[in-house]
Formats: structure tokens, C-alpha cells, sequence
């Protein structure tokens, strides 16, 4: 299973393609915060940025959290998402150490699902889409991402 | 989507109240500049002063916003201190986006806030805050408190003015994310005089992508054209700044107030001397990859022995010019002071430089003394142009009052008119020759970016008026159409009319894409129709002397072209204005008033 990962954000632009491209190609959506990455600034831009995404936990507190198996663990970390299955209660955001999770104002969330599909699209080769093995390296992508 | 309505929010900041438009015009103005012209012709009193409460501050977004990569400008379109007329101004940042997200094509700010104010929206929420604690404060330090106090940190837009906006100083600019601007034409005064410190956009709206197949095809082009090709490559690589070596080159590149057009000390401020010993990173407009942002550093020691500050500052080809070249600054980090000194009074970089290089030479001509401007101004003299800055954003005299409503002013009290290198405003960064000298001087915004005459000295050895006439009004209408988009003009070589009209239909925009050479015409015709009825009067344009001694590689200017040139464009300038009285003037608004000629 892969992960995706953001290992060189020192390089980010902030030109949000990333967060764009999800939201285009997996939400359908024109948007920078309808994503499972979201690029953000921390004290203005001269500080650089930060992508706020899901480090992959193993096993995810979200999906503990939620309380209709709408998120469930994913082998290798992180979560498959079953929307049909959300009640929108925004128990997987507040359950997310990382603030990875990103509720809509109708308590819809949005999160990373490692498909990698916005890797392509960052100009400077921030982002990677990293193999691990299922449930023994997630805390190393943690540290490096 | 094309028979949908514009969504205009009109705020009011008398009543703090806001009001939510839909106004029918998309497929006739498309949005951003064609929309900016068809909302100030339905709120613009062009009989009144720029400062009049009623006058509106109007930002537009164009369709495909957000939606295509590099189509992330904002157009600002308000009347000017500098004229009384109406003017527009880009910028880029985050404002497009944002925008976008809070479900809206533009933002009408009308009225006059009590106390000092910040507007604050998003798709969901209007406020207007007093602000009078930032009474004052530079554009970084209001940043960093608003940055605290409004909701909704990392996807917004602040955009915020300095101590110059707030004295109303005509060339105050508008600061937008930190690093662009809302530059020329004194949008920051317009600002100020409304009692408006900041206004923070909150993109947290979430729409839905066009239907089908051909949308993200056509975005997978354009995104492979603009970071895949060699398009876009001189922007990412040394960006705008690569101009200076090159223009010094063809003998273009003012210097010394116009002085001279090249220097053996250009080379020391080229853009491959900041990229080596300055840049820090590169950065970008949201929703554009090509980075053509580009951070250099300072650094200050503040304390012995070794306590050290640093900062950081954007550089491009136009500042690099007005406070390095035309005063004679030869190293980059003193440069990156005087821009950052600017940056942080929200003074336009532009004419700031070039309104000191002109005091400079009136100093050096015993027109103006110490009395004047209190720091004996001499060219290469970083530090004094840094006080003098600071003068000119908080004037506590006459001098730097009048010097800061524009060049024109201070020479007409002073003296030294023939030296004043003004084209409509202070001029931009390229003495190419005689048709650029035109295409600013009557350019709609007096910008380098309007036409792109400075392209057209550099490819023909002998120009002549009726083609050059013909190339500014041609481009100027191509590029109507693309900053109605509102596309970055950076990537004209990439949105090819061919290019955006499939990009259009992509996005369910047939009704703009089959109309586009129309579309453009009309909005620059407007746009000329609606400069004309506040008093523009092409034809009293004059050139200082100054212009007429500049010798580029070209040979010496021709003042006969440049005159024949001049009378050409604004007898053109008058047939489009025409055309679009007998267009639009019916259904548009204002009509033509009686006033002064206004230009310089």
C-alpha cells in the first residue's frame, strides 16, 4: 500500500495545485479546502507553508471515532472513506491529532486517501507517494512527513 | 453557465450593510476588466472627485477563475487621485481565488466607514470592523494583527493599505498577501478615503467542477503547458527581473532619472546578480504553478556584536528599475531596502523611485533644497532614499505632500517639468523607444502592461506610426479579453484566443467562447468611452523633454514619430470611444462631462 507523503514542503510555491487537483479530480469540486491535502501559511506567507494532510496513522483514532464505519482503517494507515455511511457529526475531526480532517459547513468531512492523484500536479516535487508495508511503518512516515 | 448572472456583493460602508447583486452582462463583458468597465459604468459618478463617498472600489474575478491554472489575477477598478478618471490595477495573491470560493465575480465597495474600518466576508459571513487601533501602522504590522483578529487563517486574502493610503498620497498602492499589489493609479488612496485599512476575503466556499470529460482534459493541457514547456520558463527562472540585463543591453533600461538608457552598474542589479547573491525562494499567486514570485532577503545588524535581523522582500524587473537604476542604487540589498522601505508604506514602488530620482535631479539643478526634502537627496545615496520614503508615506511638509500626489505636481511647483519622467504616471522600466513612450502615455492603465509597445521597439528597426498605431490597439484588445478572463498576462503565449474558447467551452462558458474577438473589443471600447466622459483628453498628452533626449541602440527618439504616433492613438483612442457610446452609452450610464484635460 502506498501513502502519500510531504517530505520537501520547504519547496512549496503555496500555488495550491495540490489541494486544487483533489478537490478537482476526487471531489469534483473548485475548492482548497474540499481536499485531502490543504496548503496553509502559518503566521503569513513570509513563514512559508505547510500541508495540513493525513499522516497515515495505524491504527487511525478517526476511524475509532466515528460512530458508523464510515471512516475504517486502511491497510498500510489512514482510512477508507464510505460516505454513504456518514452522519456528519464531525467525530473524525475532532478525533484527528493532525487537524488532517476538514469538515464542511454541513459537518461533511474531507480527507487525504493516499490516492495519490495530486502528486503530479505540485510543480516543485513536494509530495511523494511512499510504499510501506501494512502496519509496521507508519511511524517512520510520520516523522518524515 | 454563461446565462448565469454575475454575483456582485455592494457593500456599503457608510451602513456597514452589504448587498447581494445578480446582474445579467456575462456573455457580453465576460468579468474581470469587462466587468470592472460595466460596474463602473452603472456606479461611477464621473462627475464628482475621486474622493466623493459615492465613487466605487470594485474588484472583479473573471469566469474561468480558479478554474484553469494562471487565471488567478483580480482586476481593482476605481477612480483615480491621480486623474479624477477611471482606472484599473491588477493584482495577484490569493485575492482571485478567494474571491472565487466566497461565490463571488466581484466586490463593490461604496461609501465612507465612520472610523477606520477592515471589511471582513466569505461565502457565509459580512462584517465591517473598526480597525482605528491600526491607524498608522505599516502594511506588515497591520498584517500581522489582522492576520490574529479576522476568522479564518490560511484560506483567505488580506488586502491592506499602509501610512501613504491613509494619507491619501496618489501613488499609495494597495498591498495584497504581502508579496503583490494592487500597484499603480492610487488605489490605496481610494482606500484610505473611504476609512478602509483592510479588507479580508475568506474563500470557504466549495462549488462544483464543470460537468464532463473535457475539463480536466483541458486543464491537464494548460497545466502541462505553463510547468512542462518552455512557456512560461523566464517567469519561474529569474522572473521579470531578467529584463534588466537585457534591456540595459539594447540601451533601454532608464537610468539616473532617464539620464542615460544603459550602465556598466546595471550589471551589479541584474536579475542574474539578485538570483545569486539575494533569492531566497520563489512563491506563487493561489491556482498558478509557475512561481514567478520572487523573495530576496536583507539582512540588518542591529546590535554589536553580532545581532542580526533579516527580511524578506519581493523583487521583480519594475522595482529593480525605479529605486536601483533610476536612482542609481547599485547593490541589490540596498535596492531590497528601499523596496521593502516602500513595500511597508504602501507606497508604490514604481513611482516612488521614480518621483525621488526626479527630486534628486531638481536637487542637483538647485530647484530644491534641504528645506525641501529634508534629506539631501544624491543619487546612489541608499540611505537618504530610505528616510526619504519614509517622508513621502507621512509628508510633513509641502514638498513631500505635492510629491506624493504624483511627479506632475512637484515639477509644476517647482520647476523641472522638462525632466519629470512621467508618462501618464511615473514612467515603467523600459525606454525602448518612441512607441513605448506612446503605449504608456496614453495607455488606459499608464502601464507597460497595457499594450506592450516596448515589445514592438524591440522588433523593428524603423517603426512606423500607422503600424505601431495598429499593433498597440490590436494587443491592447487581446489583451482586454484576457484580463476580462482574468488571466495572468504572463501567460498570453499560453491562452492562445483558440486555447481559451475550448477552455471556455469546457466550462460551460459556449456563450463567452464563440463571442471572443467581440467580447474584447467591446471592453476596450468601454473602457476608452468611460475615460473619455471623466476628461481624458488624448490629445493634450505632452512628453517631457526628457523623453526626446533619450538615445536607445536605435538611434535618438524621433519626435516627429512620436508625435505623429500620439496623434494616431488618440484619434484612435476617440473612434473606440465612439463605438462604444453608440453601443453601450445607452444602457451603461455615465455620458460624457465637460473637464479639464488632466494628463501630463
Amino acid at each position: 500500500m502506498k501513502i502519500l507523503t510531504a517530505p520537501r514542503m520547504e519547496r512549496c510555491i503555496g500555488c495550491h495545485s495540490c489541494s486544487l487537483a483533489c478537490a478537482r479530480l476526487v471531489h469534483r469540486r473548485l475548492s482548497w479546502n474540499t481536499a485531502g491535502i490543504r496548503i496553509a501559511s502559518s503566521g503569513g506567507l513570509s513563514t512559508g507553508f505547510e500541508a495540513r494532510l493525513c499522516l497515515a496513522c495505524d491504527p487511525p483514532p478517526c476511524a475509532a471515532a466515528c460512530p458508523t464505519a464510515a471512516f475504517a482503517p486502511r491497510r498500510g494507515g489512514g482510512v477508507v472513506v464510505r460516505r454513504k455511511r456518514c452522519i456528519r457529526c464531525g467525530a473524525c475531526a475532532a478525533a484527528c491529532p493532525v487537524g488532517a480532517v476538514h469538515l464542511e459547513p454541513d459537518g461533511e468531512p474531507f480527507v487525504c486517501i493516499h490516492c495519490g492523484r495530486c502528486v503530479p500536479f505540485c510543480p516543485h516535487d513536494c509530495l511523494e507517494q511512499r510504499e510501506t508495508q501494512a502496519g509496521d511503518a507508519s511511524a517512520e512516515e510520520k516523522e518524515e512527513s | 453557465m454563461s446565462d448565469s448572472p454575475f454575483r456582485v456583493l455592494r457593500v456599503d460602508l457608510a451602513s456597514g450593510k452589504g448587498e447581494l447583486l445578480e446582474l445579467e452582462g456575462r456573455s457580453r463583458w465576460a468579468g474581470g476588466s469587462g466587468l470592472a468597465a460595466m460596474l463602473l459604468g452603472r456606479f461611477a459618478r464621473l462627475d464628482r472627485p475621486w474622493d466623493d463617498p459615492e465613487q466605487p472600489l470594485v474588484f472583479a474575478i473573471g469566469p474561468l477563475t480558479g478554474l484553469y491554472p494562471l487565471m488567478s489575477k483580480t482586476v481593482c477598478a476605481f477612480v483615480s487621485p491621480r486623474h479624477g478618471q477611471v482606472a484599473e490595477s491588477h493584482g495577484g495573491g490569493r485575492s482571485a481565488l478567494a474571491l472565487r470560493f466566497a461565490g463571488l465575480d466581484a466586490l463593490v465597495i461604496t461609501g465612507r466607514a465612520a472610523r477606520l474600518s477592515c471589511l471582513s466576508l466569505g461565502s457565509r459571513h459580512l462584517a465591517l470592523q473598526d480597525v482605528h487601533f491600526l491607524q498608522g501602522l505599516d502594511v506588515q504590522a497591520a498584517g500581522k494583527i489582522l492576520r490574529r483578529i479576522l476568522p479564518g487563517a490560511g484560506h483567505r486574502s488580506i488586502l491592506r493599505i499602509g501610512p501613504a493610503g491613509e494619507t491619501l498620497a496618489a501613488i499609495a498602492c494597495i498591498n495584497v498577501d504581502t508579496y503583490r499589489h494592487f500597484g499603480r493609479l492610487g488605489a490605496g488612496a481610494v482606500m484610505g478615503a473611504k476609512n478602509l485599512k483592510a479588507i479580508a476575503v475568506q474563500g470557504d466556499g466549495s462549488p462544483a467542477i464543470p460537468e464532463g470529460k473535457d475539463y480536466p482534459r483541458r486543464f491537464e493541457e494548460v497545466y502541462r503547458l505553463a510547468t512542462a514547456t518552455d512557456m512560461m520558463h523566464k517567469y519561474h527562472n529569474l522572473g521579470t527581473a531578467e529584463n534588466v540585463a537585457v534591456l540595459n543591453a539594447l540601451q533601454a533600461l532608464p537610468f539616473r532619472n532617464l539620464q542615460r538608457t544603459h550602465s556598466p552598474e546595471a550589471a551589479a542589479i541584474s536579475g542574474e546578480a539578485f538570483a545569486e547573491r539575494t533569492l531566497l525562494r520563489n512563491a506563487a499567486c493561489a491556482g498558478c504553478p509557475v512561481g514567478c514570485i520572487h523573495i530576496g532577503f536583507v539582512r540588518e545588524k542591529f546590535m554589536e556584536p553580532n545581532q542580526y535581523i533579516y527580511r524578506q522582500v519581493s523583487y521583480d524587473h519594475e522595482p529593480i528599475f525605479a529605486v536601483g537604476a533610476m536612482l542609481a542604487v547599485g547593490d541589490p540589498f540596498a535596492a531590497l531596502d528601499l523596496m521593502e522601505a516602500a513595500d511597508r508604506a504602501g507606497l508604490d514602488v514604481i513611482s516612488a523611485g521614480v518621483a525621488l530620482a526626479w527630486a534628486t535631479e531638481a536637487s542637483e539643478k538647485g530647484l530644491l533644497s534641504a528645506r525641501e526634502t529634508l534629506v539631501p537627496l544624491r543619487f546612489g545615496d541608499a540611505r537618504a532614499y530610505a528616510r526619504a520614503i519614509g517622508h513621502l508615506a507621512r509628508p510633513e511638509n509641502d514638498f513631500y505632500r505635492l510629491l506624493a500626489s504624483g511627479v506632475e505636481r512637484a515639477a509644476a511647483h517647482y520647476g523641472g517639468e522638462e525632466f519629470a519622467c512621467l508618462l501618464g504616471q511615473e514612467m515603467a522600466g523600459y525606454a525602448t523607444g518612441e512607441v513605448f513612450f506612446v503605449s504608456q502615455a496614453l495607455g488606459f492603465r499608464h502601464s507597460h502592461l497595457d499594450s506592450a509597445g516596448y515589445a514592438y521597439d524591440q522588433r523593428h528597426e524603423t517603426p512606423q506610426a500607422e503600424s505601431a498605431c495598429r499593433y498597440l490597439f490590436s494587443e491592447e484588445q487581446s489583451r482586454c479579453l484576457l484580463t476580462s478572463m482574468a488571466a495572468c498576462l504572463f501567460a498570453r503565449a499560453v491562452y492562445t484566443e483558440e486555447r481559451l474558447a475550448a477552455c471556455l467551452e469546457a466550462a460551460g462558458f459556449g456563450d463567452i467562447a464563440a463571442r471572443l474577438p467581440a467580447i474584447g473589443r467591446r471592453v476596450q471600447a468601454e473602457r476608452w468611452r468611460l475615460r473619455l466622459a471623466g476628461g481624458f483628453a488624448p490629445e493634450a498628452v505632452c512628453f517631457p523633454r526628457r523623453f526626446t533626449e533619450v538615445v536607445t541602440a536605435r538611434g535618438p527618439i524621433d519626435p516627429a514619430l512620436l508625435e505623429k504616433l500620439k496623434t494616431q492613438a488618440a484619434h484612435r483612442i476617440r473612434e473606440l470611444a465612439a463605438e462604444a457610446e453608440k453601443e453601450n452609452g445607452a444602457d451603461t450610464g455615465p455620458k460624457a462631462v465637460d473637464g479639464p484635460p488632466a494628463e501630463g
